[in-house]
């Protein structure tokens, strides 16, 4: 009983259950009494309620930006909710070093950039820099991965053609800064130039990353796997063995290091 | 210009100083010599839009792309565009610039590299045409000079800068307009992306960029007269910045020569770097455009935050130190005053880090002493905006207040919503809220500001400094072509042969001709 009420919850401010939440904006409105009014219809009809219009404050002639606190009625379904988990273990360092030593027997080659117009190298140099990301280093720390940075605003044709000069047994590619889905339309264009590339089954692991990718929209995007916000190198590494080089069989099930759940 | 006053706190060894900077002289001057030898379609084509001429065909490829390749073709660059294009208007080929483009782009006239008697002809004439051009850059300075004695410069130091870059010049215009009302002393207009790698200007007014708007003459026009409006209604001058960068950096800098733009974004290795534009491409692009702005009185803005946001912030505080210095040597060069060197530098230490605050103080403040007559440009925190708004919003209110301790001249407003969305109108209210705050209660600080010195921030400063020093030494041994293909900054890789923009350049013959140069080189107007 105890374990099925723990699937609802609801949002909590200082006590459990109390529903409380913050929100701010702005209306195109005056600063009034009667702009007040408007941002409470507003914050009751998003369930607020009842919605206390805590700030407000004149924004230019025109507009009025608001802080509104108070309760939602919603619930939350956990058993609802439905995210891509991760498929695969979390490795060291050292047991990513190991995999591709005992099973590739020679070095991963990593082939890394940003395309399009996008000039923000921070995403795919957070993954591939010595330097890292929240305290794990990047995937150049690795001894037995090569890594190839080709940085920003690299053609896709001089990708493909480098990838295949480096025989790349991962393409990974980062979009940081995009309007209007162009990070989108340049993971297609990237995913059908690789397709064009290489005989079927034989192009090198595709992977995309960036702040505004959803993870689930690998089939759609014609890649392997999609990264979002907040990935580290580890993952990266350790999605890169996962894919590329799947353990025996029966060595999988007697494997005691793997991280299981991290 | 922002008048500093400079903190004299920081005490640093002159010999240092004057080591560092001669250092910077003996990295910079072979490419300053590259500079001098070649030229770039880019610069033949600037030259041709100071002799007037303008617009484009209808496929949108501009007239002064059609006439340097059609001389390029027939002629060569190699003794520049000015010589064939006035032999060819005084052979009658056309009556004028337009519609000799206008033919050359049909390929019915045939350039030759005139001599003797001829070449003297074409280059009087090519000397009298490019002369109008550069009388306006000249007036604009005048009209800028007129309207700041008239309306007066921002009553409190550091500037206020804002950026606008909706894409769509008739909804930057009213942004920008509001963004001044609310308290910005300079507008930038973000370039849309991409622009820096377009080989030719876009031309007209335009409604349709990613994350900026085209920079295009017109563009310029619509938006400076907008902001002279609402200086009037204001009673200050707000200043217009834009992006003199990438494969048209001469010809961009010439259109804000001309359109009164009062700032301009010019790095001598930004596009090198960032952008892997050809490193010979971008040294002699970037000599030309420093010139034009030298004689426009703009105020150039360097891009030294870059390094911080791909290397870390405190390992490659020294790269930021050795960029302003070289920054320094090739913007004199080129003719630019102190006052116009708008040196950047940014506040990217990892927050989590012990004495974050501390090193910033002492980074700033050593640009600050290095320059005391430049308005320094200080940038806000953008690789350790995570998303928390409200911890970015703190992180602000601290860059803020560093760049109020240090005295620096140009401040860019940090967004709390840095890396989420681009600014809402309350994101700037905000932001600008927290500026007006920081600076009320503690610009003064300048004053009281005096760490001691033998302390922490004191010594930081002289290691960067020194670190600075190592380092342009060897680039100076390696030479600065070798280190920048070598990844001495930025960690990237460029080799002088590569990179974007190289089929542009050329070397120049013993008969080169450029008016434009000529007259921005001996500072004549005639």
């Amino acid at each position: 009983m105890t374990a099925k009420k723990a699937d609802v919850v609801r949002p909590y401010g200082d006590t459990t259950g109390d529903g409380m939440v913050q929100v701010s904006f702005t209306l195109p409105v005056p600063h009034s009494k009667r702009a007040e009014g408007a941002a409470a219809q507003l914050a009751e009809k998003m369930g607020i309620s009842p919605a206390l219009v805590v700030h407000s404050k004149p924004m230019g002639p025109d507009f009025t930006f608001f802080v509104v606190y108070g309760p939602v009625h919603h619930l939350v379904d956990l058993s609802a909710v439905h995210v891509v988990e991760r498929e695969y273990p979390l490795l060291s360092a050292k047991e990513v070093n190991a995999a591709v030593k005992s099973r590739l027997r020679r070095k991963l080659v990593v082939v890394g950039a940003c395309i399009g117009t996008d000039a923000h190298t921070v995403g795919i140099d957070a993954i591939l820099n010595i330097k890292g990301f929240a305290g794990e280093k990047g995937l150049e720390y690795y001894r037995e991965i090569r890594v190839v940075n080709l940085g920003a605003q690299v053609l896709v044709p001089d990708l493909v053609e480098r990838a295949r000069a480096e025989k790349a047994d991962a393409v990974l590619v980062s979009q940081v800064v995009t309007q209007k889905d162009a990070h989108l339309h340049n993971s297609r264009e990237m995913s059908a130039a690789f397709r064009e590339a290489y005989p079927a089954g034989r192009r090198p692991l595709l992977v995309v990353g960036g702040p505004r990718f959803a993870e689930g929209a690998a089939a759609d995007l014609g890649v392997d796997r999609v990264f979002g916000k907040g990935t580290t190198p580890g993952e990266v590494a350790s999605y890169l063995v996962h894919a590329l080089l799947p353990a025996p069989a029966p060595a999988a099930a007697a494997r005691p290091t793997g991280r299981k759940s991290a | 210009m922002p008048r500093s006053s400079a903190p004299t706190t920081l005490r640093l060894d002159p010999v240092v100083v004057r080591k560092a900077r001669s250092l910077a002289r003996r990295a910079g001057a072979p490419v300053v010599k590259l500079a001098r030898t070649h030229t770039t379609v880019s610069v033949e084509r600037a030259t041709l839009r100071l002799a007037g001429l303008a617009g484009a065909d209808v496929e949108r490829v501009p007239w002064v792309n059609h006439l340097v390749d059609a001389v390029r073709a027939g002629a060569g660059l190699e003794h520049g565009v000015a010589l064939p294009v006035w032999d060819a208007l005084l052979r009658g080929e056309a009556d004028d610039l337009l519609t000799l483009a206008q033919k050359a782009a049909a390929g019915s006239v045939s350039f030759r590299v005139p001599e003797g008697r001829d070449a003297v002809r074409a280059s009087k004439a090519a000397r009298a045409s490019v002369s109008t051009g550069i009388r306006r850059v000249d007036a604009s300075r005048t009209t800028r000079e007129r309207l700041v004695k008239r309306l007066g410069d921002p009553a409190q130091r550091p500037w206020i800068y804002l950026i606008v870059a909706t894409g769509d010049i008739y909804e930057d215009i009213p942004q920008a307009q509001n963004a001044a009302r609310e308290g910005a002393d300079v507008i930038a207009v973000i370039r849309s992306t991409g622009q820096s790698l377009l080989d030719y200007v876009p031309e007209g007014a335009t409604r349709e960029g990613y994350a900026g708007t085209y920079a295009t003459q017109e563009n310029f026009r619509l938006m400076r007269a907008a902001l002279d409006d609402v200086s009037k209604e204001l009673g200050r001058y707000v200043r217009l910045t834009n992006y003199a960068s990438g494969l048209c950096m001469p010809e961009i800098a010439a259109l804000a020569g001309l359109e009164r733009l009062d700032m301009m974004l010019n790095d001598s290795m930004y596009g090198i770097l960032f952008r892997d534009i050809n490193p010979v491409r971008t040294f002699v692009d970037q000599r030309f455009s420093r010139q034009v702005h030298a004689r426009a009185g703009i105020i150039i803005n360097t891009g030294e935050d870059n390094y911080l946001t791909t290397a870390d912030a405190v390992d490659a505080a020294h790269t930021v130190t050795v960029s302003q210095l070289l920054n320094e040597y090739f913007a004199k060069e080129a003719g630019l005053q102190d006052w116009q060197l708008g040196l950047g530098h940014a506040f990217e230490i990892n927050p989590d880090l012990p004495d974050s605050f501390r090193l910033e103080l002492a980074h700033a403040l050593l640009a600050r002493t290095l320059f005391p007559d430049a308005p320094l440009k200080w940038m806000p925190p953008t690789k350790h905006m995570t998303g928390d708004v409200f911890r970015g919003y703190l992180l602000d209110g601290f860059f803020n207040l560093a760049g109020a301790m240090t005295g620096q001249g140009i401040l860019l407003v940090g967004m709390m919503t840095e890396a989420v969305v681009t600014p809402w109108l309350s994101d700037r209210d905000l932001a600008l809220q927290n500026v007006r705050y920081v600076l009320n209660a503690a610009s003064g600080l300048t004053e009281d500001f005096r760490p001691p010195p033998d302390g922490f921030i004191q010594t930081r400063a002289r290691q960067v400094l020194s670190e600075a020093v190592d380092l342009l030494e060897r680039v100076v041994d390696d030479t600065l072509l070798e280190a920048i293909a070598d990844g001495t900054f930025g960690l990237m890789k460029r080799p002088a042969d590569a990179g974007k923009g190289l089929d542009g350049v050329v070397r120049r013959a013993g008969g080169y001709l450029n008016p434009a140069v000529d007259l921005l080189e001996e500072g004549a107007t005639r």
